[in-house]
Parts: structure tokens; C-alpha cells; sequence
């Protein structure tokens, strides 16, 4: 069922929502609206850490057009001392986070909401609240949050028995680092830092809410409804069976919208206030109250022996969390050493609060920060042995068989074709002019399965239409359509891929982990197979022969068998036409608890050429190798790479948090807050492998956040050939890198 | 939250009228690319909004017969580009209006409300400055002229007074031998805002610099014309110890701030690389005038 031969599987076929999306018409959320619908506002704390003493709504209540207020004695409280998880979201700091508790934790937490007749009274309302605040000092920087005479944030957080901002800490060990470290012939231990930065999607965060006979629905955008439903229960106490989450179309999310922020707001609202409530952030309230992913501190040290063999390998790492606990230090810990096989591994990640926006989840979470230091060590070992930094990759990368320091035992995995491909690569021995250097670097992400269902359909004129339960953010609905195609034999144009809103799908766990395409596929081909069973049935009742003498065919029933060729084939159409008769509807549906998504590697070169004068940096080339486990659609696999390297290459040069000294963000936009523009960007080569994963139907491995692992050393790598000078601290903006241009040779 | 009124004249003496009259609570329209934007954020609140760009004056872009250029204050980027004649007389000032925001707001944006919104880091001031425009402005006591480097007052403030409205820029005449350009440093390749910006205008006759203007933006409280940098460019054959005295003319002159944009050192240090590489386009291309 998977072989070059395929018609559809790994065909570049339209998208569905092309069309629509391009000429304006696709329905994001902030696109719907109700009759009889107000506007909700929040009111933000000026403060970066302040105890609430009181707040008063009396006035606000009182002005004229305002329909409800409500702050967080609306919310349901989860009490300190009992974690109530939800994915990877604690109840007890979502409460919080959606609108502050005991204490408003960074500039911009929400202290209450309005809901008015129009925006503007909403935002008039705000003022009208009273809110008396005991101001606290406050902390910005992980760094800063872990000294001792650092302010706590939370007094219920102990570390080592005492107070503190370490909220948490995880631990991998392999092997006896310290006799590894004895073995070593060449040691390289070097410190890291890393700047928070945002998902930076487009669409901000946007929600229509409405509340009738006690039950609620919610048209938001996100990157899971099943966890808006639930999320909304849990914050507001309404059953689950009470609220009906409708996905909107997504304008990106990156992980950053696996979380709510405004759905709860706005359901209470609109509970109040008996109107279908609309809340929409601006993009200064996404930049000051979102989660960006961690900023980070870490050091990496790495023991070889002359031949380039690794003995030993040694990582600490930092990273904020933001005002409440959960930064991503599994990502860091866990993916940092994962593409190599060595004997010795120590991975440590802290958990580091700090009165700034709670992070959120930012494509491969925190495995990039884990990545960086690695991968720059690794360059540095290189050099020093007079190796190719390749060539030491390959001499240790992991294969089939490796025990990875985070615990599992790797099936089959393509991370060192990525690198015999990147050696063989013409833009590997590209020749390069003055002021320009090449760097490499690897990457490795978990990828995940988990909860999905699907149901395939018939419809009575013989076409198909699938439903599943989780937002495209990535190309599921035209890889769906291809495998569904593929299954049954039929034209790409005659299935139409539904995304079903929670009372339309079965429980489906939400986009993120790489996971959609993984699992949504094995749901649809379960479902495909039945559907297929289905087919052979009823034709076999119209032949009126055995079942189990029929087979499927391109697209028709044929007799097999002592049948073959006795009645003519049945073409999906003609068996549709007959369903009534023939023993009703024809479909089915799947649901299952994934399992079996390995491990996805990638390998990229860069070229960057620096203006020693400016200290700009421009990239060259960029060529992304990558084990994609079998391309489904591979213009969507492209692009997944592509976006990767290019938010990579935002986060390695420009992109990052500039607090001012009231601890506000002072870069809340995307004029001074630097992402890449298209002409920043060269070409993005992306080079797909496809080493199948043994584990799935048509041998999908996750493929969207490998490509945001590798480019920040790749780049920083670059840097140091072309400037001699070793950078340890992103961003590598231009002020900072004219700096290092003008230090003295080390 | 009051209410807005909008007026739009068709001659200038009545936009003067409705102006002045409104005594501060008017904002003046053209492209509306600041004003707009800081209506929408609440930061601006005007009472009378007069849109300028109905009145004959401001819309024309006029070369005169002395070979000077006359720029109304509503023009708009795009149509400046579109001139036949503009761009090959300044290319210097074209390619800082240029880069006035994105393609799509230059159909919208002028030169005159980049100067009146009164930032040091506005890309077309510099290059003003550099051209030695002279700015028309009129007000309830009639026109006055002044240099555009005049204009500015500090970050969001103008010379204007109450009243007073920008008409027009008049480029002076361009001698043989004439070339400007326009750099600016920004962290990405566009949609950017300069974290300095440098204007250079240089007349050449038998290799020697016989006249030179400087203009640096993003270093201060307001754009500024550089006249050190301009004598030790004057005079020269543009060696390199005459471009290295204009570029240390240039870091001295540098006021600039820490902000998330940028640094004093990093400020001042690529003010001095932008004039000498501004120096060397306008060189060459004085060299083909």
C-alpha cells in the first residue's frame, strides 16, 4: 500500500484550503459573529509582581453599555497544594494564569474582564475598575531568578527545602559521566544563553463565545478544541457534555495556541451577561501576556577520545518558565544528547520562575536550547580533534539499537543518512568567499502519537468525505485526502477532509507533538480498511456470492476466485447508488491511543556572510536534510522544513524580549520585535529522506518541529568560520556581534 | 470620547482657516500613515482631521525653470517614483523615500508627513537635509521658508508654529558634477525602522569636492545636518584620510540613546561606516552626472 508506485501518497496535490485562504475567504476566528454579540476587554496588571489587595467592578458595572465583569472569582480555583494536569498544563497555574489570583506575577496578567456593547465602551469600562495592588520587587531574568537574594514569586515553591524560584527539576543519566569524562583525551565545556522568543503567528488569539440554556459553544482559533472543551470545563465548572468547541480555521500557531487565554473569559462573560461575548487580543497583548518559548541558560560539556569516539557528555540547563512552573526542560534535556550514541550522558533541565509571560509550547519545546549548546560543543570538539564536524557526527550518531540517554531503545532511524546526504550535498563543498563561513548542526525531536479519531464516509452519490478531530495547522487535510485516495483507489478530488467540532468527532488530541499525521493517518486507514470491507460486502450481496470472494480493486469491487470474472466490476459509485438496499450507510469510524511515533533527526548546512563593519549577517544558503519517514505530500513536508530553518534563523540573528526597567516588554510589535521578512531569507533547500517508520501504516514519522532543532548552532557554527570568533549568546544581533568583531583575538 | 470632524479643503487658504481655528485640536491628513495608525492605538485623538491632498498645491511635483524641484507636502512615495525625471536628478532622495514603510504604504505616505511626524529615524530627512531642501510653510500670518533641517524639534515635535502648515520642499538646482545617496543601517533587509540613517549630497569638478552636505538620522533628538563632515569632505579628492575626517565628524557629531534599537557605541560606531559608504555611491555617481 506504500511503495513508489503510489498514486496519491507523496503526490503534491492542491490543498483544500488553498483557495480560500488565499483570496480571503477562509474563516479564522475573528471572522464570526452573532447577532446580539458584545465585546469582551481585559484589564491587565501595570505591574511585573504585585500582591492584589482588593479590586472594585462597582463602577464598571455601573457604566452605561457594560454587560458583565468578571475576575478571578468567577474562575474555578484549584488549590495550590493538588496538581490537576490537562496535557501539559497544571490547572492550578492555568486558574492563575488566566487571570490573576492572589498576585498579579508579570506586566500584562489579566486582573478582570468586561463585556460591553462595543470595544471602545469595554476599553472605557477598564478604567472605571479599582484595583489595589501591594507592589512587590519583581525578576525578570532566569539568571537573576535563582540568586539568592533573588524575590520569590511563589511561596508555596521549595527547592533544597528552602524558598525558591527552581520550580522544577529533571533528570537523565546514562553510563558513569565522570569515568567517561577520565577516558576523555579532549574536553570542551562552554556556557549558553538563549532569548525567549514568540510563536510569532499571525493570527493573535480570538474567540466568539455564547451561552444559551446553560450550554455553551465556542468558535475559537486554536490548535486543539477537545482542549478548549476541556480546558473551558475545568476553568469554569461547566460539564464537558455542556460545551460544543468549534475549530476556526488557523492563522498559525507553532504550539503557542495549545492553551487558552481568552475561551474561559469569554465564556464566563457570556454566561453573565447572557450575550454571545467576542474577545480578540492585539498583538501587544499577545507579545506581553502570551508564552513565548523559554529563554535559557545552560552549560554542555563533551569527552572524546582522539579518534573523535565520545565518551562522555554533560548538560545543565535553565530555562524560564515564566511567571508560573512548565517550561519545556524535558525538550532540552531530553533531545539534546538523543542524536548520538554515548555512553555517558548526565541531561539536566531547571524549571525557573520569573515575572514575565508564562510560556507556551514553540515548536520541538525546548529542544532547540538543548540543541544549541550541544551542537556548538560539538563544533569546538572538531576542531580541536582536526575533525570534519560531520565526519565526528556520523563516527557517533545513533542508529538502530542505541539506548538514548532519555530512555528508550531506537528502532530503525535515518539520522545517519542525514548526514551521509549533507556530506554528499554540492552545497557541503560550495566554495565560500571572504566574510563567509559554513556551519552544521543536527537536531532530534520525540514526536508523538496519543488520542485520534476519524470517520470516513460514503456519501449516496459514491464520494467521500473524512472527518477527524484535530486543526491543520500543517497539511493533515490534503495528506489525509491522499492516503484516503490512495485506500480506496479513487480520485484525490472525490474526498473532502472535515475537521469536526467536539460534538461532531470522536475525542482527538490536539495538534502539537508532530503527532497529527502520525496518528490521524492510522485512525483513517482503520477506517479506509472497514470502509473497504463494507464495499466487498455489498457488492458481494448484489452478486450474491461470499464475501470473502471479492477483493478491491483501483476503485471497484471484482469478483475473485471461482467468481473472477463472472460479473463485471463494481465501481464505488454503483455499490453508493445500492447502500439502501444493500443493507444501509455505508462507513466508519476509528478511535485510538496512537502508539509507535519515533524519533525524527535532521541535519543542516548553513552559509552566513558578516559585515564586519555593521555586524549584519546575512544568510547565504540554507540546505535542511531531514528523515521524513515517508513524505505524504511533500510540498507540506517542504515547507515544514523551510519554516523551521527560517524561524531558526529569526531566533539565531534578530529575534528577542527587550524589557525596559519597569520589567514591561518594551519590544511589544513586530517592528522592534525582529523576525525574519521574506528578503531576509535565502532559499531554504529542504532534502527529504524517507526511512519509513516501521511503526505506522504508511511509515509517517512526525515532521514539523525537527526543523526548528538544528539551526541555531548550524548558524552559530557559520558565524565562528566566518569571523573566528565563537559565539555563545543569541541573539547574534548586530550590536552584539560588531561587539564580539571588536574584542580582541581570543 | 469625542467626536471627529473632517474637512477637506480644496485651497489652501481655507485648510490655513480650518486649522488655525481649531487651535491644536486639528490633526493635518495626507497619506495618513502615522495619523491613522495613531488614532487606531488611541494615542491620537484630533477633534478636525484636514485632509490636504484635494488642495492643487500639495499634490504637484514641479521641476522649474531654474532646474530646481518643487515637492508639495502630499505627495506621495509612489508618486515620487513614478516622476520621469525626480529619481534621475536625486537619486538619493528617491531611495530614502523609498524606504518609507513598505511598498503598499509609500502609495499612501508623502515626504512631508515623514517630516512632520518629527522622528529622528525618518528614512527621506537625512536625505533632505543632504539635498539642502528648503521647506515652504504657511500659517494664519501668511509663508515662510526655512531649511528642512530647521524643521525638526526633538522626537515627535516640529518648528511649526500654532497653525502652521508644511506646503511644500524645494530642491535646489543640481550643478554638473552632482550625486546623492541614502544608506541606513537596519537589523533586517526591510520593514524596518533605521538605527541610523545617513544622507550625502557631493558636487565633484576635476576630482576635487567642491561642495558636500551631510545628513544623519536615528544619532539624536532630531535629524542633523553634519557641517563638520562636510568641510572635511570640501576641498578633497574624497582620499582616504578626507572620507575617514567626514566619518570621525560624523561619530562626533552622534547624540544617540540606548533604546531596544540600538546602542550609543554601535550607533556611533556605524554612523562613521554609513558616511563612507554613502560617500563612495554619491561619488560615483556624481562621477556620471
Amino acid at each position: 500500500m506504500n511503495d513508489m508506485s503510489n498514486k496519491w501518497i507523496g503526490k503534491s496535490t492542491i490543498r483544500p484550503d488553498g483557495a480560500e485562504k488565499v483570496t480571503g475567504r477562509a474563516a479564522y476566528a475573528a471572522d464570526t459573529n452573532m447577532p446580539g454579540m458584545i465585546w469582551g476587554k481585559v484589564l491587565r496588571s501595570p505591574h511585573p509582581h504585585a500582591r492584589i489587595i482588593s479590586i472594585n467592578t462597582a463602577k464598571a458595572e455601573a457604566h452605561p453599555g457594560v454587560k458583565a465583569v468578571v475576575t478571578h472569582k468567577d474562575v474555578v480555583d484549584f488549590p495550590l497544594d493538588k496538581s490537576v494536569m490537562l496535557g501539559i498544563q497544571d490547572m492550578r497555574w492555568m486558574c492563575r494564569n488566566i487571570m490573576a489570583r492572589e498576585k498579579a506575577l508579570f506586566h500584562g496578567h489579566p486582573i478582570a474582564a468586561i463585556a460591553a456593547i462595543s470595544e471602545k465602551v469595554a476599553a472605557e469600562a477598564l478604567q472605571l475598575i479599582e484595583v489595589e495592588y501591594e507592589v512587590l520587587p519583581w525578576v525578570i531574568d532566569a539568571e537573576d531568578a535563582i540568586k539568592p537574594d533573588a524575590p520569590i514569586l511563589h511561596d508555596f515553591i521549595k527547592f533544597d527545602g528552602k524558598p525558591s524560584n527552581i520550580a522544577g527539576k529533571l533528570e537523565h543519566k546514562l553510563g558513569d559521566v565522570d569515568k567517561g569524562f577520565a577516558e576523555a583525551e579532549v574536553v570542551v565545556e562552554r556556557s549558553f544563553r538563549t532569548a525567549p522568543v514568540h510563536q510569532g503567528y499571525i493570527e493573535t488569539h480570538a474567540c466568539l463565545v455564547s451561552v444559551a440554556d446553560g450550554k455553551a459553544t465556542i468558535w475559537s482559533s486554536s490548535q486543539g478544541q477537545f482542549m478548549v472543551r476541556a480546558m473551558c470545563s475545568y476553568l469554569t465548572g461547566l460539564p464537558q457534555s455542556d460545551i460544543r468547541a468549534i475549530p476556526a480555521e488557523i492563522g498559525g500557531g507553532f504550539g503557542g495556541k495549545t492553551i487558552v487565554y481568552l475561551e474561559p473569559v469569554a465564556l464566563l462573560l457570556a454566561k453573565k451577561s447572557g450575550r454571545p461575548v467576542k474577545m480578540v487580543m492585539t498583538r501587544e497583548e499577545v507579545m506581553r501576556a502570551t508564552g513565548p518559548t523559554s529563554g535559557s541558560f545552560s552549560t554542555v560539556k563533551i569527552g572524546a577520545k582522539k579518534d573523535g569516539t565520545i565518551v562522555a557528555a554533560q548538560g545543565t540547563f535553565y530555562l524560564q518558565a515564566g511567571a508560573l512552573p512548565g517550561s519545556p526542560i524535558r525538550g532540552a534535556a531530553g533531545c539534546a544528547f538523543a542524536p548520538y550514541n554515548i555512553p555517558n550522558v548526565h541531561s539536566l533541565g531547571f524549571d525557573v520562575v520569573s515575572n514575565r509571560s508564562k510560556v507556551a509550547a514553540y515548536r520541538a519545546p525546548g529542544a532547540p536550547i538543548g540543541a544549541y549548546g550541544v551542537e556548538c560543543v560539538l563544533d569546538e570538539v572538531a576542531e580541536k580533534l582536526g575533525m570534519d564536524p560531520l565526519a565526528l557526527r556520523l563516527k557517533n550518531a545513533a542508529e538502530e539499537g542505541t539506548k538514548a540517554a532519555h530512555g528508550p531503545v531506537y528502532p530503525r532511524i535515518g539520522y545517519k543518512e542525514t548526514i551521509e546526504a549533507a556530506m554528499a550535498h554540492p552545497h557541503y563543498s560550495a566554495p565560500l568567499g571572504p566574510n563567509q563561513g559554513r556551519g552544521v548542526a543536527s537536531g532530534f525531536w520525540f514526536n508523538a502519537g496519543g488520542e485520534s479519531s476519524a470517520q470516513v464516509n460514503i456519501t449516496e452519490d459514491g464520494n467521500v468525505v473524512v472527518t477527524t478531530g484535530h486543526p491543520d495547522i500543517g497539511g493533515s487535510r490534503a495528506s489525509i485526502a491522499n492516503i484516503t485516495a490512495e485506500l480506496l483507489g479513487i480520485d484525490y478530488k472525490r474526498v473532502s477532509v472535515l475537521i469536526g467540532d467536539t460534538a461532531t468527532i470522536g475525542y482527538s488530541n490536539l495538534t502539537g507533538g508532530s503527532r497529527v499525521l502520525f496518528a490521524s493517518a492510522m485512525v483513517v486507514t482503520q477506517s479506509s480498511e472497514k470502509v473497504i470491507t463494507q464495499l466487498k460486502e455489498r457488492a458481494a450481496k448484489i452478486w450474491k456470492i461470499d464475501p470473502e470472494a471479492v477483493i478491491w480493486d483501483n476503485g471497484e469491487a471484482r469478483p475473485a476466485g471461482a467468481n473472477a470474472g463472472q460479473f463485471p466490476p463494481l465501481s464505488l459509485k454503483e455499490i453508493a447508488a445500492k447502500a439502501t438496499e444493500t443493507g444501509g450507510p455505508i462507513g466508519a469510524g476509528v478511535q485510538l491511543n496512537t502508539t509507535g511515533a519515533e524519533g525524527g533527526f535532521a541535519t543542516h548546512i548553513c552559509d552566513v556572510e558578516v559585515d564586519p563593519e555593521l555586524g549584519t549577517v546575512k544568510v547565504l544558503r540554507y540546505t535542511s536534510f531531514q528523515d521524513v519517514g515517508r513524505a505524504v505530500h511533500p510540498a507540506y513536508v517542504e515547507g515544514q522544513m523551510q519554516g523551521g530553518a527560517a524561524q531558526g534563523i529569526g531566533w539565531a540573528l534578530n529575534e528577542e524580549y527587550i524589557y525596559n526597567a519597569k520589567g514591561q516588554v518594551d519590544n511589544p510589535a513586530f517592528l522592534d520585535y525582529r523576525m525574519p521578512v521574506c528578503s531576509d531569507l535565502p532559499m531554504l533547500d529542504a532534502v527529504m529522506l524517507e526511512i519509513p517508520n516501521p511503526k505506522h501504516p504508511q511509515g509517517v514519522r512526525g515532521v514539523g518541529e525537527v526543523p526548528l532543532v538544528p539551526p541555531l548552532a548550524a548558524i552559530s557554527n557559520a558565524m565562528y568560520r566566518a569571523t573566528h570568533k565563537r559565539f555563545y549568546a543569541l541573539p547574534m544581533s548586530p550590536p552584539r556581534v560588531l561587539e564580539k568583531l571588536e574584542q580582541a583575538a581570543e | 470620547m469625542t467626536d471627529t470632524r473632517y474637512l477637506a479643503p480644496q485651497t489652501l487658504d481655507e485648510a490655513v482657516s480650518a486649522f488655525a481655528a481649531a487651535q491644536g485640536a486639528a490633526r493635518i491628513l495626507a497619506g495618513g500613515t502615522d495619523l491613522l495608525v495613531q488614532m487606531r492605538a488611541g494615542i491620537a485623538r484630533p477633534g478636525l482631521i484636514v485632509d490636504i491632498k484635494k488642495i492643487g498645491e500639495m499634490n504637484r511635483i514641479t521641476e522649474n525653470a531654474d532646474g530646481s524641484f518643487t515637492i508639495g507636502a502630499a505627495v506621495s512615495a509612489a508618486a515620487l517614483a513614478d516622476h520621469p525625471r525626480f529619481g534621475k536628478v536625486w537619486p538619493g532622495v528617491l531611495e530614502a523615500v523609498n524606504l518609507i514603510g513598505s511598498k503598499q504604504v509609500q502609495g499612501r505616505a508623502s515626504p512631508g508627513g515623514n517630516l512632520c511626524n518629527g522622528s529622528p529615524a525618518g528614512d527621506s530627512v537625512p536625505a533632505m537635509v543632504a539635498a539642502g531642501a528648503v521647506v515652504t510653510v504657511q500659517g494664519p500670518n501668511g509663508r515662510r521658508q526655512m531649511p528642512v533641517e530647521a524643521f525638526p524639534a526633538g522626537p515627535g515635535k516640529t518648528n511649526l508654529a500654532p497653525g502652521e502648515i508644511l506646503v511644500s520642499f524645494t530642491l535646489p538646482a543640481r550643478p554638473a558634477g552632482s550625486g546623492d545617496a541614502y544608506l541606513r543601517m537596519i537589523p533586517r533587509t526591510e520593514m524596518d525602522i533605521a538605527v541610523v540613517g545617513c544622507g550625502v549630497s557631493l558636487t565633484m569638478k576635476d576630482g576635487v569636492c567642491t561642495a558636500a552636505r551631510v545628513g544623519l538620522g536615528a544619532v539624536a533628538p532630531t535629524v542633523m545636518l553634519v557641517e563638520d563632515a562636510a568641510k572635511a569632505l570640501i576641498g578633497s579628492r574624497l582620499e582616504p584620510a578626507a572620507i575617514e575626517a567626514a566619518a570621525a565628524a560624523c561619530r562626533a557629531a552622534c547624540r544617540p540613546i540606548n533604546d531596544k534599537r540600538g546602542t550609543i557605541a554601535y550607533r556611533t560606531k556605524v554612523a562613521g561606516v554609513l558616511l563612507k559608504r554613502t560617500v563612495a555611491i554619491a561619488a560615483e555617481r556624481a562621477s556620471r552626472s
